[in-house]
């Protein structure tokens, strides 16, 4: 076992941060902490680097309890939002830094320096400043920073944070690649739910200090535990719905889903979680299927998305060129939806939260 | 059990925390702070009653009032010409606009005792300004007018200091908003410059204050030091410490003493916050 | 950026209004007449009286051993300034004690309170008949009217310089470059020497800087506690000072020209560090 945290929770002043969070990360697993600003992600990271005290709970690092020791003993390499390297010491010198604090000897520093400078690619840099350097590259330079010392676990606290989208991307694959190479176990903690499934090998998704859910990529996609995990992950259509007698009412229509999510809501409130691939058209009325009307095309390049009215709720979905094309899709026309995957949860408060945070996203109206 | 490991991973930084801490504290202590006691104890040593005696002298209070008068004719010239200054040098360019900055801060550097000789050496009885007074009957050094220009050198760069980095900031655009607005350039200086640095007037004011009263040196050198004619509360202070007379020495620095912390207390109050944060 | 400079050259080109005009010579006559003058009053009186009578002034004993003196207690002074002022605004920006308000604000009371007063008050609380002044004479030590007393009295009225120039650029600091380094496994205080320290360097010499300018011309609280002993208490303030009461005009040139110049080259030692200072800032 690469990492283990287990309960850990923690508080500033009357803010409950982190609340008994627990999981494992296997040895070699590259791991992303995933949740929304504020959701205590980065906060359990540091915890792990011993650059925070928990309230409660134990970390270990590979087998050892780790949680009384001191950062400096704990041998974690860190990679901050902001790199923050040394400005005041070239590339090289920021490299050699944690060799040099631990006394090591002069030849063999310069030697793994060297290495880690062919690593990240930055040769001929070794005399830079960070002020001379793009923020990819003193990204990289932050990395090899943490793995001069050769550290058992790496973690990356929003690495990409700081740059833009294009050399984001880039660089997302790069660690992928990298992580690949080095085999190390790390974790790194991101909000942008993309970079998590496209590099993850598995996602721990946070909510408000605690563990919403963690799995691959698919599983958390295709299975949200949560309603917040639903809609946090992917794009997601909130419908608002009544449950009864096993069955599922959309609010202001007549028409009713009943899978076995359904089919095991208490009666009361709930909220319908279907994604916009997951809904597919008919062209005109059909049985089984909910009428609706076509009330605005928007052409996406790649595919278009389609909207209309659920009774008083708003609905996105996904359609092909080609199969908008056979349906002869236009505003105004009346089609029929077939929902073929969605989930069903309760609707608590948070329900509006929810639909608040989609809406400020775009992905909803 | 979990306390104990919390104590242990604090335990080592906070002993040197606290150490570090005390040392410092310990310090302001006994530097800054003791000396304070100390004078305010030996001034009250012979009881309340000498210690207003020995305000009440002829001497004294002429002192402290001849104090008033220079610092009011200083903030007021200071304020006013630092002000013109300041204006000139935040918004206009023009040759030796540099040198001038620099010159601003000159009076910083300059020891007081040579200040005071320069302007003997210039307005003096045989100086190039001085002899012209002269002739007129008008002493300038070793009386008021002297003492005020001394004091005026070396509370010079005060005010303009505090407010050219503000006009430099912030005046220009909302100057030229007033202009498309329609406003002139007096109006604009009452209603939109002047606010803006209000807060840096304050304070700049409220250190020449400070400076004024305090001012030895160069007061010194300029005036003669003559008793009950030219001597401001600092220069008796002096004159009574060399005639051994502590005792009215000290009366005289712990109302001085007190008029500092006052000011020093007024300046927390009202600039704290913004200037330390 | 682009619209400061296009509104820059804007004014450049509208010519100056007589306002302006008016402003500036009213800025050019106060600062010619309070400045500039008398210095060039001081600088010509000078050497008029040709440059080998000043020369023979400034090596005369006496005044070489009072510019002696001035260096060193002032050199003195600023080393212990600088280590204790770094600390104390280490201890005011790092941590939380009771009363660190009131300890913060009146870090500044030394620039508040009037240079004799200062003297005044060391005098009473070191002289030979103080609390403390009492006490080391009873070991033959003497702090007032001797050289440990015009140290004391130069802590005293620079006390604040380092650490009000420390304070900001330690507030900015940025803490992430010393978390990465204690997760590179420095211990706090090669953190502090290798990582916070070299961001503090232009702060703290420029805080050294204008305690040694305050210090070679301080007067006030030095006439009080020094005896102004010639020959073994008497800095160069006090000489230029002796030397106008005695009629000695000559011998006060000299010496007045000598930290004139110490002023002048100060001044431009932090312009410069003003400049580094700057140019470090933009590393980010």
């Amino acid at each position: 076992m690469g990492i283990r945290v287990c309960g850990i929770s923690k508080r500033f002043g009357d803010f409950l941060a982190v609340d008994d969070v627990s999981f494992e990360v296997k040895t070699g697993e590259l791991i992303a902490l995933l949740g929304p600003s504020g959701s205590g992600k980065s906060t359990i990271l540091r915890i792990i680097a011993g650059l925070e005290v928990p309230d409660k709970g134990e970390i270990y690092l590979r087998k050892t309890q780790v949680t009384s020791l001191t950062t400096q003993k704990r041998r974690v390499g860190f990679v901050f939002q902001h790199y923050a390297l040394f400005k005041h010491m070239t590339v090289e010198k920021n490299i050699a830094f944690g060799l040099e604090v631990r006394k090591a000897d002069g030849s063999f520093i310069r030697k793994k320096v060297a290495e880690l400078i062919d690593l990240v690619k930055l040769q001929g840099y070794e005399k830079h400043y960070p002020d001379q350097l793009s923020g990819g590259q003193r990204q990289r330079v932050a990395l090899a920073r943490a793995l001069a010392t050769e550290p058992a676990v790496l973690l990356l606290d929003e690495p990409f944070g700081a740059l833009d989208a294009k050399v984001r991307g880039n660089l997302a694959q790069w660690l992928r690649e990298f992580h690949n190479q080095l085999q190390i176990t790390s974790i790194f903690v991101t909000h942008d739910q993309e970079e998590a499934i496209e590099i993850a090998d598995k996602i721990v998704v946070i909510n408000r200090g605690r563990v919403e859910q963690m799995g691959n990529a698919r599983e958390v996609y295709e299975n949200p535990d949560s309603k917040f995990v639903a809609s946090f992950i992917g794009r997601v259509n909130v419908l608002d719905a009544v449950a009864g007698d096993g069955r599922v009412v959309i609010k202001d229509t007549p028409y009713a889903v009943g899978n076995p999510d359904a089919a095991a809501m208490k009666d009361g409130d709930v909220v319908l979680l279907i994604r916009p691939e997951d809904v597919g058209i008919l062209s005109g009325p059909h049985p089984y299927a909910i009428p609706v009307e076509v009330r605005r095309i928007h052409y996406r390049g790649s595919h278009y998305e389609v909207d209309c009215l659920v009774g008083s709720a708003f609905l996105r979905l996904i359609q092909s060129k080609n199969g908008f094309d056979s349906l002869e899709l236009s505003e105004g026309k009346k089609i029929s939806l077939v929902f073929n995957s969605y989930r069903v949860f309760e609707a608590q408060e948070g329900h509006a939260e929810v639909r608040a945070k989609l809406k400020e996203l775009g992905y909803i109206e | 059990m979990q306390t104990e490991i919390l104590l242990k991973t604090r335990g080592a930084r906070s002993m040197g925390r606290m150490l570090l801490t005390a040392c410092v504290i310990g310090w302001f202590l006994l530097l800054i702070l003791f000396p304070v006691f100390g004078v305010v104890k030996e001034a009250f040593q012979g009881g309340i009653g000498a210690f207003v005696s020995n305000l009440k002298e002829a001497s004294a209070v002429r002192s402290f009032l001849l104090t008033f008068w220079i610092t009011l004719g200083t903030v007021v010239l200071n304020t006013v010409f630092g002000t013109i200054l300041a204006v000139t040098l935040a918004k206009q360019r023009f040759r030796g606009k540099l040198i001038m900055e620099g010159l601003v801060d000159l009076p910083f550097a300059v020891s007081p005792v040579v200040a005071g000789f320069m302007f003997i050496l210039l307005f003096g009885p045989n100086g190039w300004i001085g002899s012209w007074f002269e002739a007129g009957g008008i002493k300038i050094v070793y009386a008021f007018p002297g003492m005020l220009l001394a004091t005026l050198f070396v509370t010079f760069p005060f005010v303009a200091r505090e407010i050219i980095p503000v006009l430099k900031e912030f005046g220009l655009q909302q100057e030229e908003a007033a202009y498309v607005l329609g406003a002139s350039r007096w109006q604009t200086f009452w209603k939109v410059t002047l606010p803006s640095i209000k807060w840096g007037l304050v304070y700049g004011i409220t250190l020449t204050t400070a400076r004024s009263i305090g001012e030895f040196g160069a007061v010194l050198v300029v005036s003669g030091s003559i008793i009950n004619r030219t001597q401001t509360a600092t220069l008796f202070i002096h004159q009574e410490f060399t005639d051994f007379n502590y005792s009215g020495a000290f009366s005289a620095a712990v109302v001085l003493a007190l008029i500092s912390f006052g000011i020093l207390v007024f300046m927390q109050k009202v600039y704290g916050g913004k200037r330390r944060s | 950026m682009k619209s400061a400079v296009n509104s820059k050259s804007r004014r450049k080109s509208r010519s100056s209004t007589p306002g302006d005009l008016v402003l500036r010579s009213l800025s050019f006559f106060y600062v010619f007449l309070l400045i500039v003058l008398p210095l060039i009053a001081i600088s010509s009186r000078a050497f008029s009286g040709g440059l080998e009578g000043l020369w023979r002034n400034i090596v005369s004993p006496q005044a070489l051993y009072s510019l002696k003196l001035t260096f060193i207690v002032a050199l003195v002074m600023v080393v212990v300034n600088v280590v204790t002022g770094t600390a104390t605004a280490w201890v005011l920006v790092r941590y939380d004690f009771p009363l660190k308000n009131l300890m913060n604000a009146l870090i500044d009371l030394p620039f508040a309170i009037p240079t004799v007063v200062t003297g005044i008050m060391l005098v009473a609380l070191y002289g030979p008949n103080g609390l403390i002044g009492g006490l080391f004479g009873r070991h033959g030590i003497e702090i007032m009217y001797a050289k440990p007393g015009i140290v004391l009295a130069l802590l005293y009225v620079s006390f604040p310089f380092v650490v009000r120039t420390v304070q900001p650029v330690m507030i900015e600091l940025d803490k992430d470059m010393e978390e990465a380094a204690r997760t590179l496994g420095a211990r706090p205080l090669v953190i502090f020497r290798r990582v916070v320290l070299p961001s503090l360097t232009p702060a703290i010499l420029t805080g050294a800087a204008l305690s040694f300018s305050r210090a070679i011309g301080e007067f006030g609280s030095i006439a009080i506690v020094s005896g102004n002993i010639p020959y073994k208490t008497q800095v160069a303030s006090v000489y230029i000072y002796g030397e106008l009461e005695s009629y000695n005009p000559q011998g006060a040139l000299g010496m007045s020209m000598v930290l004139l110049i110490c002023s002048f080259l100060i001044l431009i030692l932090l312009n410069r560090l003003q400049v580094w200072n700057r140019r470090h800032e933009h590393a980010d």
